[in-house]
């Protein structure tokens, strides 16, 4: 039988996670479907049929799925998991939030965040953030999976052309009200999905002396982040952080600065596929995942780092 | 109100965990345990709520072997009234957990559940969701503020993209991020009158519930190592390096 997908979305664009969400469910099974659930979203479902790997869209149009309330998405899921064998979503705050109440409710114990696919029934998912690496096999009969993003790489966006079927929303309990949502507004890029990402630490030693990082994140059109001591300390705000307790973050380059490497901290960026530190303490933890080790004072090599990328002809975006 | 606060006892998150060398799990013998950290944060809300007179009885519960206690003492000394223990030796996975839970609420009959948004050792994040859809009851996770009503909870919670703000009604489950507050030490006076407070002492196998685990564990093992970098002399090399030989600039 076929692998249901539940795609993230803001009822006008589909999330890019949904993409990569694709990919690990094609893993499983090559049958996708992807119910897009959610108020006046007829967009995201062309979005979505335009995926090759997608085989069906499922489109459940109300209001009451405009704001993803787990208390009303969760029995759409339910009833609609009734004809399928593996109900998979992203393991961010959209898929965590739901997911759980329907295997609750189907009695399946989901398994959450794998970062591969073994087989339909067998998968790999980081435990003790990211320090193991667990193989598990699912003995239910059906299977709630939950997917680390950044370990799959996203689905091509156009060129198929799925049937888009229109199903039934079902009763909502009435015991939860969205409010407000605030995004955190930015013109660089989203961590969590950015090409690079520039942290900074305590080394930083001032909120003002961020700048530095900033000056370099926007030159290289890098996100910012920062370690949980850094946003403990009050330097910057706590969307930025990397880690266990923050983002899990998998950039092409990763450029920590004034970050020792603590547990935590490393649990959030040692998949990056490039690694450089910047440390005046040259025992500091994080030397042992970086490629590239410079050891030295940030307050200088960060003016003379921006200096030598401005003598560079191009970037690449 | 009443609230039922759930603490799970784990290895201490400032412990380098190591991995056995047959596949099995991982070390825990000789190693440091404590509360999962994001339920120090479920338990400071619950007894702030009870210090704001909102709420009148705080009763914490963990599941697990014998030592399960240490943790609700913990929870005790900083100002929970009643401990509850339900003895279970074998590890259960997250949805047998709101299966006891769920045994618990009904008996104790809470206007709201606290517990961590996530178990830092299995890192399942399921709990909470889970015991809210059993209980028909709806859910606050990652919960950073907490602004209770009579009849309802404002939460505002930290997603992916910012903030969000939702009210949901009570009875209602909240787990909570660990940006909700800074739990506070119990002082050494509280620890020694938490040492007088009633624990109640369940089996769990007692309750009648299905707990036979789903999912099976093959193997555990180490990620794979990064190999080691090499150091640079100054900035010019560096960016050298990222442009000709890393090619990510």
């Amino acid at each position: 039988m076929s692998v249901l997908l539940i795609a993230e979305h803001d009822n006008s664009k589909l999330k890019p996670f949904t993409l990569n969400a694709i990919t690990a469910a094609s893993k499983i099974n090559g049958d996708v479907h992807v119910l897009v659930a959610g108020a006046n979203c007829e967009n995201v479902t062309k979005e979505v049929a335009s995926v090759p790997l997608v085989k069906k869209v499922l489109w459940c149009d109300s209001p009451n799925y405009q704001n993803y309330l787990p208390e009303n998405l969760a029995p759409l899921v339910t009833k609609t998991a009734e004809k399928y064998d593996h109900i998979v979503a992203s393991a961010n705050t959209f898929g965590k939030n739901f997911m759980p109440r329907v295997a609750a409710a189907l009695d399946i114990s989901q398994v959450s965040d794998i970062i591969k696919v073994s087989s339909p029934d067998t998968f790999i998912r980081p435990i003790y953030a990211g320090n193991a690496f667990a193989t598990v096999k699912s003995n239910d009969k059906k299977k709630c999976v939950t997917i680390r993003p950044t370990s799959f790489d996203p689905a091509e966006k156009t060129g198929g052309s799925a049937q888009i079927e229109k199903i039934e929303a079902v009763n909502v309990p009435n015991t939860s009200k969205f409010i407000k949502r605030e995004e955190t507004k930015s013109e660089r890029p989203e961590l969590g999905t950015a090409r690079i990402v520039v942290s900074g630490g305590r080394g930083l030693e001032s909120g003002e002396n961020f700048k530095l990082i900033t000056d370099i994140a926007d030159k290289l059109n890098a996100a910012v982040g920062a370690s949980r001591a850094a946003v403990d300390a009050g330097y910057i705000s706590n969307d930025h952080q990397v880690g266990q307790t923050g983002k899990v973050v998998v950039p092409d380059l990763y450029i920590a600065v004034g970050i020792s490497g603590a547990i935590q901290h490393l649990a959030g960026m040692k998949e990056s596929k490039i690694i450089v530190a910047i440390n005046k303490d040259g025992e500091a933890p994080i030397f042992s995942v970086a490629d590239y080790g410079l050891e030295a004072d940030l307050f200088k090599a960060l003016p003379e780092f921006l200096a030598e990328l401005n003598k560079l002809n191009t970037i690449q975006k | 109100m009443k609230i039922l606060v759930a603490v799970k006892r784990v290895i201490d998150y400032n412990v380098q965990i190591r991995v056995k060398e047959d596949g099995s799990g991982v070390h825990t013998d000789n190693v440091k345990m404590s509360t999962n950290p994001p339920d120090d944060n479920a338990v400071e809300e619950s007894v702030k709520l009870k210090e704001s007179g909102k709420v009148k009885e705080v009763v914490a519960i963990s599941i697990g072997e014998d030592k399960a206690q240490e943790t609700i003492r913990k929870a005790l000394a900083v100002g929970a009234d009643k401990g509850i223990h339900v003895k279970a030796d074998n590890y259960i996975e997250p949805l047998g957990i709101a299966k006891i839970l769920k045994k618990i609420v009904e008996k104790e009959k809470p206007d709201m559940v606290f517990l961590g948004k996530q178990a830092i050792d299995d890192d399942c994040n399921q709990t909470g969701q889970m015991l809210a859809a059993m209980l028909n009851w709806p859910q606050a996770t990652f919960t950073s503020k907490v602004n209770l009503n009579d009849k309802s909870v404002e939460i505002v919670r930290e997603i992916d993209e910012g903030l969000e703000t939702i009210e949901v009604n009570l009875p209602a489950v909240v787990s909570c991020d660990l940006r909700l507050n800074e739990p506070r030490f119990a002082s050494l006076p509280n620890i020694m009158k938490a040492k007088k407070k009633p624990m109640e002492q369940i089996n769990a196998k007692d309750l009648g519930v299905d707990l036979t685990n789903r999912i099976q564990q093959i193997k555990v093992e180490e990620p794979p190592k990064r190999k080691a970098g090499i150091k640079v002399a100054n900035v010019a090399e560096l960016v050298s390096k990222l442009k000709n030989e890393a090619k990510v600039l």
